[in-house]
């Protein structure tokens, strides 16, 4: 025998499905996203944090620094997901357990990002008024 | 077909957790999982302080009360910790991707520089956030 797929998978001839590394690639691509979005927050959040309230509004007014924030929110959260995805599938072995506690994952990781991304927007937008 | 009752051979089970030796590479991935976990929690206070600037002053006064506070500064030095950590090592896996530093003695080296860089680097912020006025009410 020299062929390790199963008859259904012979019959349709297809092979994989070609995107099984997409995990992989994704943890690694929003990793060095990261290494340089991170390294910016460190030294912005430097800055903000002794400006108060007024301070911040002023610095997230700037196109520039929301756009930053917001891609280092989505591109935490896209990481994050994906290495609690892991920490389940590789802990949790109760089917129902690791399904729910993946989509409870899911939930509030596009969540949060959802309420950081619109709440930035909401005093950039804001400001020029 | 034999009449017989299968016999199942004892299957060879890996050795113990607790009948590991520990050593410094070991360490360093489990505390890759540990502050990866610790930076999910860095997030949500990260979008929790976009939210609390969107809610106006009181509440943002609120927000930066608490992460100012004694236990707030405690969580944010175990973020930066963590977040320097986790960089550095998560440098050594894009590494490994490539196939180089996987030698026990190199990984060895790498994973006391990542954890080195995880505490000169944290200490280092927060002595220039201390310089710099931001740790002030």
């Amino acid at each position: 025998m020299s062929d390790f797929r199963t008859a259904l998978g012979r019959a349709r001839g297809l092979g994989s499905a070609k995107h099984g590394v997409g995990h992989f690639i994704g943890q690694r691509v929003s990793a060095v996203a990261l290494l340089c979005l991170t390294l910016w927050g460190v030294a912005s959040a430097l800055s903000v944090a002794a400006g108060g309230y007024e301070g911040a509004r002023t610095w997230l007014a700037s196109p520039v620094n929301a756009a930053l924030l917001g891609l280092l929110i989505l591109a935490g959260f896209y990481h994050a997901q994906l290495g609690i995805r892991t920490i389940i599938e590789d802990y949790i072995e109760r089917p129902v357990t690791k399904a729910a506690l993946l989509v409870l994952n899911a939930f509030v990781g596009w969540g949060a990002a959802a309420l950081g991304v619109v709440s930035i927007l909401k005093v950039t937008f804001g400001a020029g008024s | 077909m034999s009449d017989a009752p299968p016999v199942l051979r004892a299957r060879p089970l890996s050795p113990h957790i607790l009948q590991w030796r520990w050593h410094i590479t070991m360490a360093t991935s489990i505390l890759h999982r540990v502050t990866g976990v610790g930076l999910y929690v860095g997030l949500l206070i990260l979008a929790g302080w976009a939210l609390a600037l969107a809610s106006g002053p009181d509440v943002y006064g609120t927000y930066s009360g608490l992460l100012g506070s004694a236990i707030g500064k405690i969580v944010l030095f175990g973020v930066t910790v963590s977040l320097f950590f986790h960089m550095a090592n998560g440098v050594r896996h894009l590494v490994w991707d490539f196939g180089k530093g996987l030698a026990p003695r190199t990984a060895d080296i790498t994973a006391w520089i990542a954890l080195a860089f995880a505490a000169v680097a944290a200490v280092g912020v927060w002595v220039l956030a201390a310089v710099t006025g931001a740790l002030r009410p």
